[in-house]
């Protein structure tokens, strides 16, 4: 034990008693081993009971704890204290969403959006196999193909990183664009001409300017910049081939 | 319930290194359309006569647009060095069981341009 300690400043909103968030700092002991959780959960038990915050699995699995930690989106299961010391931590809620209380992020929209991109298998009218028949089988390569994409834990960090997702709330933005390429990429799935509709229209893919953070604050290496491009490619040749190939290519 | 809505500030650009990075990398794009216009310019007077292209070529001589055309340099080079290292994220090529490696993707886009740049400087020379 030591008696190092370090300054959290959060950013604290709650909503009966003021119309606009303040910060509050607290001073928490320093520990090699402990994350920004650690602290906020040391904060909460011995400090302060009225801090709100988001947390689960505290194993960067469950995608509940992200908050921007001096001003960047962090998991706070998975940002050590050692890296910030001695200097202050200031930890506010997630960039570009609505605030709920303190570190409390309201999520419906992005819910809908992850929706509305249809992020399940879709087979063609009557080529369903029946279950007795049982499952369809994937080569090592075919699950290459979107395994990436299928690591995304809802954590909203990309959409925090993203500065047109703030600019432009109606942008679908990239965790659900990244989740319609893992569904469009899927052997499985015959459903990609349904999502193509969703994110070529004017709130999909081409809102996306490419500054490319989502990538760099993913904490599960999803990349969904990489997801978008891809899909304006696949989007753009698509475009074209219903020029040369009226029959065969394009959405219809 | 009462939700609170944080504005965005006009200067979001600045909060962040990769943020202003990425302006600065929108904006070269400006410099790769005012040297596009002035080449533009230039054919059009060649089109105009001889008398015409003279006077181009002496306006281009001018020293603030040799300027310009040093600074549209440098930008266009950080605008085609940054694009060029973006494209192995909207190109995937199969490799085997999984995709070909980056840096054969963003490495063609430099072999081209080599290439190409070569050609160009052997009309000039040439011609």
């Amino acid at each position: 034990m030591n008696d190092k300690t370090m300054q959290f400043e959060v950013l604290r909103y709650r909503p009966e008693q003021e119309d606009v968030p303040s910060s509050q700092t607290y001073t928490v002991p320093f520990r090699e081993d402990w994350v920004i959780l650690d602290a906020l959960n040391f904060i909460k038990d011995e400090q302060d009971g009225t801090l709100s915050y988001r947390w689960s699995c505290r194993m960067g699995v469950c995608g509940s704890c992200g908050v921007m930690v001096n001003g960047v989106p962090k998991l706070t299961c998975g940002t050590f204290l050692k890296d910030y010391y001695p200097n202050k931590i200031r930890i506010e809620p997630l960039d570009g969403f609505p605030v709920e209380r303190d570190l409390i992020t309201h999520m419906d929209d992005f819910m809908k959006k992850l929706h509305s991109v249809k992020p399940w298998l879709i087979r063609n009218e009557g080529e369903e196999k029946p279950i007795e028949e049982g499952e369809y089988l994937q080569t090592p390569t075919e699950l290459y193909a979107y395994k990436q994409y299928s690591m995304c834990i809802n954590c909203m960090l990309c959409y925090a990183a993203c500065p047109i997702t703030a600019l432009e709330p109606s942008f679908i933005g990239p965790a659900a664009i990244a989740l319609a390429q893992r569904y469009n990429m899927d052997s499985r799935d015959q459903g990609r001409d349904e999502r193509q509709k969703i994110i070529m229209e004017h709130d999909g893919i081409w809102e996306c300017t490419f500054v490319g953070e989502c990538s760099v604050v993913c904490p599960k290496d999803v990349d969904p910049a990489g997801a978008i491009q891809r899909a304006k490619l696949n989007g753009t040749i698509d475009w074209f081939k219903q020029w040369i190939l009226p029959r065969k290519g394009g959405i219809r | 319930m009462k939700l609170y809505y944080r504005p965005v500030q006009n200067a979001w650009w600045l909060k962040r290194q990769p943020y202003v990075l990425f302006i600065v990398r929108e904006l070269t794009s400006l410099f790769v359309g005012l040297y596009c216009l002035l080449l533009l310019v230039t054919i059009y007077s060649l089109g105009q006569g001889e008398k015409s292209y003279d006077g181009m070529l002496i306006f281009l001589k001018s020293g603030p647009i040799i300027f310009l055309h040093v600074v549209a340099l440098i930008f266009t080079v950080y605008h085609s060095i940054t694009w060029f290292n973006l494209t192995p994220k909207a190109i995937v090529i199969p490799f085997g069981e999984k995709r070909l490696p980056d840096i054969f993707i963003a490495g063609s886009n430099y072999v081209a341009w080599v290439i190409l740049s070569g050609i160009v400087y052997w009309l000039i020379v040439r011609f």
